[in-house]
């Protein structure tokens, strides 16, 4: 697609504020990128995006990068400049503050309390994010199936994340999926 | 720890910037599958820059905050040990190798993503990347269902309204998390 100024300022100004609603880290707003990318605008389909998403989890670095491969569908490599620092700056800047004044308040009746608050609405968006992405990637039954077992081993084992994806790249090379 | 690292002075000597840089460098490198596991023995086990209590205590400023957890811990650590110009020597070097290496990916993506080999092998590991954040919601949802609370039902609305209802991020969070908020002030006791 044809990259023009106007695109450049919407993904920035989208991805501040989806890093500064990112209660739980950046898996946290996974379904709002695709509500912006797949659903609202026709930037990228469902399958675009499940891949992506398996490629920021399987390569090394912060699971973030998933924006970077976003941007750089959208408008390339300046596309993938935006949305990185749009996503990692503001916030890195907000906890540059935040970490001077953090000793002052962190036994404070407010902050456990609004701590408390916050840690299930995190947990809920990263459920969301697993619906959407099961949603956009589950097509069959063996590919339910490497969802159930991958979250299975993951959750009962301390494998490394690695082996269950690429077990499960071995079997989509095989056809079994 | 009320001044920075001033009060409790750490077992190595305060990180320059370039140990900064490398220090975040490195982790990237070697952090296949997650970094907080290679950050947590980088920093305590190895240059011994903090003691688990500090990390413990670092990692969950950055759980506090919104935005990307570790991305916000290489801005805060490298705050306290160098100041702004620190903060920034250990974010670029956090993120500046993933980014290459992202571009890299992405242009392998545009040029062969519709080769059938590689379709058929991302058809097999999207699945299973969906499948490691059912299991981090299971971990981390577990604590939450074992006490009396408010917090399985926000998380359960939380969940639908994002996942299933599709609602807009923004105004499910300026609903939800203030009421959330208040029920854990007024369940305090």
């Amino acid at each position: 697609m044809k990259a023009d100024g106007n695109i450049f300022f919407t993904l920035a100004l989208q991805f501040v504020i989806m890093s500064l609603l990112a209660m739980g880290g950046a898996n946290a707003v996974v379904p709002e990128m695709h509500r912006l990318v797949v659903e609202i605008n026709p930037w990228m389909t469902e399958r675009e995006f499940a891949d992506m998403f398996a490629i920021s989890q399987a390569a090394p670095g912060p699971n973030v990068m998933l924006v970077t491969l976003i941007g750089y569908h959208i408008a390339g490599v300046s596309g993938a400049l935006v949305t990185t620092l749009a996503m990692c700056g503001p916030t890195a800047v907000l906890a540059h503050f935040f970490g001077r004044v953090w000793d002052r308040f962190k036994d404070a009746p407010w902050r456990i309390a609004v701590q408390a608050g916050v840690v299930p609405v995190s947990v809920g968006l990263i459920a969301a994010t697993a619906i959407v992405l099961t949603r956009a990637s589950v097509h069959s039954w063996v590919a339910l199936g490497i969802t159930a077992a991958t979250a299975l081993i993951t959750y009962q084992s301390r494998w490394n994340p690695l082996w269950p994806i690429g077990i499960a790249g071995l079997l989509g090379f095989a056809n079994l999926v | 720890m009320s001044e920075t690292t001033a009060s409790s002075p750490p077992a190595a000597p305060i990180p320059s910037h370039l140990e900064l840089f490398l220090a975040f460098f490195r982790i990237t490198v070697t952090g296949f599958g997650g970094t907080l596991p290679w950050t947590r023995r980088m920093f305590v086990e190895e240059k011994r820059w903090l003691t688990e209590q500090e990390f413990n205590d670092l990692y969950a400023l950055c759980q506090f905050l919104p935005g990307p957890n570790i991305v916000n811990l290489a801005s805060v650590f490298g705050s306290r040990m160098q100041g702004p110009t620190g903060a920034v020597a250990a974010w670029v070097g956090f993120l500046v190798l993933p980014f290459f290496l992202m571009i890299a990916a992405a242009v392998l993506y545009e040029n062969f993503g519709d080769v059938d080999a590689v379709r058929r092998v991302l058809g097999g590991v999207a699945p299973a990347a969906a499948g490691l954040i059912v299991a981090t919601v299971a971990k981390m949802a577990m604590p939450l269902f074992r006490r009396f609370g408010p917090a399985p039902f926000v998380l359960v609305a939380t969940a639908l309204a994002i996942g299933v209802m599709r609602w807009p991020l923004v105004f499910v969070m300026l609903v939800v998390t203030p009421t959330s908020i208040a029920l854990a002030w007024w369940m305090r006791r």
